[in-house]
C-alpha cells in the first residue's frame, strides 16, 4: 500500500492554478459545505467573466456577482434561505449593477440531472418534468425526445461540465480521497461532472482513517486536482460534525447586501482586507466560533471485517 | 393555516416537506395526530425529526437522528419521480384560478418587475406528489386569475390539462388560506370555496381572490384548533412565533 502524491497546497496557490477568467465554475453544497473559503480568494483574486453554476446561488454568488466576478448565472432556486432575497444578484438582474448578468434558469431537478449527465459523460439526461410549465419557454435548452421504446415524450437538459468544480467536505487523504457526511447535496455528481476539481476540507487525514471507513468516501482522488485544508472554509453554511449554519449571518446578510455600499464595506472588511480563511474567522471573533462549533455526538461504526 | 395545514394530512404518509409554515404543519402533525409521518426533504433527510425548528431547508438539524440521507439526484429521480412521495407542499407568490403557481417573475420573463426566487423543486413536486397541498393566504394579490409565469402546473391551463399532460400526480388538491379552504372543481379544475373557518365571512372570503370565486355547494365550516395545537404551536414548535401570527394559527 503505497501512499499517492500529495495534492495539497494553499488556496490562494489552488486558485491561482485552477480557476481562469472566463471558466464556468460550480461550487456547490446545498445548505452544507458551501465553500465560502474559495469563493472569498477568487473575489480576491480578481477573477472575471465566470458563468456561475449552483442550484442555490446562495450568499456565496451573490458576494461574487457583487464583487463583479459574474457574466453569466445557472440556477434553479435564487433566494436567501429563510430570510428573503438576494439583493447583489435582484441589483445585478433588474439594474445591471455591477454588470449584466445572464441567466440560464432550470428547477432543481434539472440542474442535478445536467450535472448527472456530465459526471456519466452523456449528452444529455431525461427527466418527467416540465409538462404544464413555462420553464422550457424560458430556457430553450430544456427540451424534450420521444422515448424509443415507449413513444412517451420526456424532458431533457443538456450536460453540464464546468470548467471547474469546487467542493467542501469534512475531510480527505492528501491525495483527494474525500468523505462526506450528512446532506449530500450533489457534490459528488459536480466533481465527476468537471475538467479539473479542488477539493477544500476541513482536516487533511491519513490514507488509513480513509480505508478504516471506505464506505464514507463519496470522491475519489483520481477525479481530484488540489487538496486545500481550510478550517471553518463553509462558513456561515456549515460543516456537519464541525460547525452549526450561521443562521444569524445569513440573516444579517438581508442589510448588509440591501445598500451597494454596505456590501462594498462588508467586501472590504472580510474579503480584500484578510489574506485568507484565518483572518476571516479571527474578525468573526471567537464569541461567534464557540456559539457554532458542533456538539460530539459520534456513530458507533460498524464491522469492516470479513 | 399551519393547524388546518396539518390536519390535512394523514398518519403514516411520506411527505415532501418545504420550509416555513408547511415544516411547522408536518412538526404539528407529526405530535398529534400523525407521529408516523415520514419526512422528506429534497435536502436529501428522509425520515428527518428535527428537535429545532430548520431555518433553512438543509439544516443540520435535520440529518440527525434521521433515517437516512440521500443524495439529491436520489431524492428527485428515486423519490419524487419514482412516485414515492404522497404529499407534496407549496406555497406562494401567486396562484390561479386553477391552481397553477408562480415563484418565478412579477411581470414579463425578459423584464420582470420582481424576480423572485424562482421553481427550485416546486416544478418537479407539483408534478410527480400524489397530492399536492398549498398554503397561502388569500388576497387578490396572492390569487389573481392569472398568473404571470406559471412555474408549477395546476389543474388546468394554457398548456391544457393534468391530464391531457400525463401528469402522474393529482396536483393542487386543498388549498390552505387564512380563511378557509379552496379546492378543484370536479368538472374544469378550477379552485372554489369549499370550507371556511368559524367566523368567517363567506362573502368576505369570496371577494379575497381575484376571479369570481365559485362555492361548493356543500360548504363546510372547519372545527377550530384546540386548545393543544395552539400550545404545541406557540410553546414547542415556535417558540420565536416565526412562522405564526396570531391570524395564521
Amino acid at each position: 500500500m503505497t501512499s499517492a502524491a500529495s495534492k495539497v497546497t494553499t488556496m490562494r496557490e489552488a486558485i491561482a492554478d485552477l480557476v481562469h477568467d472566463g471558466d464556468s465554475l460550480v461550487i456547490e453544497g446545498f445548505t452544507h459545505l458551501i465553500c465560502f473559503a474559495a469563493a472569498h480568494e477568487i473575489i480576491r483574486q480578481r477573477r472575471r467573466d465566470l458563468t456561475l453554476c449552483r442550484l442555490t446561488p446562495d450568499l456565496i454568488y451573490d458576494q461574487m456577482i457583487a464583487a463583479g466576478c459574474a457574466s453569466k448565472l445557472v440556477f434553479s432556486w435564487a433566494g436567501n434561505p429563510g430570510v428573503g432575497s438576494l439583493h447583489a444578484l435582484r441589483r445585478a438582474v433588474e439594474k445591471g449593477q455591477p454588470a449584466p448578468l445572464a441567466l440560464e434558469e432550470y428547477s432543481h431537478f434539472g440542474l442535478v440531472a445536467r450535472l448527472s449527465a456530465g459526471a456519466a459523460r452523456l449528452p444529455f439526461w431525461l427527466l418527467r418534468d416540465y409538462d404544464g410549465s413555462d420553464l422550457p419557454a424560458a430556457n430553450p435548452l430544456i427540451r424534450s425526445v420521444d422515448c424509443p421504446y415507449t413513444g412517451t415524450k420526456l424532458a431533457t437538459v443538456p450536460a453540464l461540465n464546468p470548467d471547474v468544480t469546487i467542493v467542501h467536505a469534512q475531510r480527505a487523504d492528501a491525495s483527494g480521497n474525500t468523505q462526506i457526511w450528512g446532506l449530500y447535496g450533489v457534490q459528488k455528481e459536480a466533481a465527476f461532472a468537471a475538467k479539473r476539481v479542488i477539493v477544500v476540507v476541513e482536516e487533511i487525514v491519513g490514507e488509513g482513517v480513509i480505508r478504516g471507513d471506505p464506505n464514507r468516501t463519496v470522491i475519489p482522488s483520481i477525479v481530484v486536482d488540489a487538496v486545500v485544508c481550510e478550517p471553518w472554509g463553509a462558513h456561515p453554511s456549515y460543516a456537519q460534525g464541525y460547525y452549526d449554519r450561521d443562521n444569524r449571518f445569513y440573516v444579517e446578510w438581508e442589510d448588509i447586501s440591501r445598500d451597494e455600499a454596505s456590501l462594498e464595506r462588508w467586501l472590504k472588511d472580510f474579503v480584500y482586507g484578510v489574506d485568507g480563511r484565518a483572518g476571516y474567522m479571527q474578525l468573526l471573533g471567537a464569541q461567534r466560533q464557540d456559539r457554532l462549533r458542533a456538539k460530539p455526538l459520534i456513530s458507533s461504526g460498524v464491522n469492516y471485517g470479513f | 393555516m399551519a393547524v388546518r395545514a396539518a390536519r390535512e394530512l394523514r398518519d403514516g404518509e411520506v411527505v415532501f416537506v418545504g420550509i416555513g409554515l408547511p415544516n411547522l404543519a408536518c412538526n404539528l402533525a407529526r405530535a398529534t395526530h400523525a407521529p408516523n409521518l415520514v419526512l422528506i426533504y429534497e435536502s436529501g433527510a428522509v425520515g428527518a425529526v428535527p428537535d429545532r425548528l430548520p431555518v433553512s431547508i438543509g439544516d443540520p438539524a435535520l440529518v440527525t437522528g434521521s433515517l437516512g440521507v440521500a443524495t439529491m439526484a436520489d431524492v428527485f429521480q428515486f423519490y419524487l419521480q419514482g412516485g414515492r412521495i404522497e404529499v407534496g407542499f407549496l406555497g406562494r407568490a401567486q396562484i390561479d384560478r386553477y391552481g397553477n403557481i408562480n415563484s418565478t417573475v412579477i411581470g414579463s420573463y425578459e423584464h420582470p418587475k420582481v424576480r423572485l426566487p424562482g421553481s427550485g423543486g416546486a416544478c418537479e413536486i407539483a408534478i410527480h406528489a400524489k397530492r399536492v397541498i398549498i398554503v397561502a393566504p388569500l388576497s387578490p394579490r396572492t390569487f389573481p386569475e392569472n398568473v404571470d409565469f406559471i412555474t408549477s402546473p395546476g389543474q388546468n391551463g394554457k398548456y391544457g390539462s393534468r391530464e391531457q399532460l400525463h401528469l402522474p400526480g393529482a396536483g393542487p388538491v386543498r388549498v390552505v388560506t387564512d380563511m378557509g379552504i379552496l379546492a378543484p372543481a370536479r368538472s374544469d379544475g378550477e379552485l372554489e370555496l369549499v370550507a371556511i373557518y368559524p367566523g368567517v365571512d363567506e362573502k368576505e372570503a369570496r371577494s379575497r381572490a381575484g376571479w369570481p370565486l365559485r362555492c361548493a355547494p356543500n360548504l363546510e365550516v372547519l372545527p377550530p384548533p384546540t386548545s393543544e395545537e395552539l400550545r404545541l404551536l406557540r410553546d414547542v414548535l415556535d417558540t420565536d412565533h416565526l412562522y405564526i401570527g396570531k391570524r395564521e394559527a
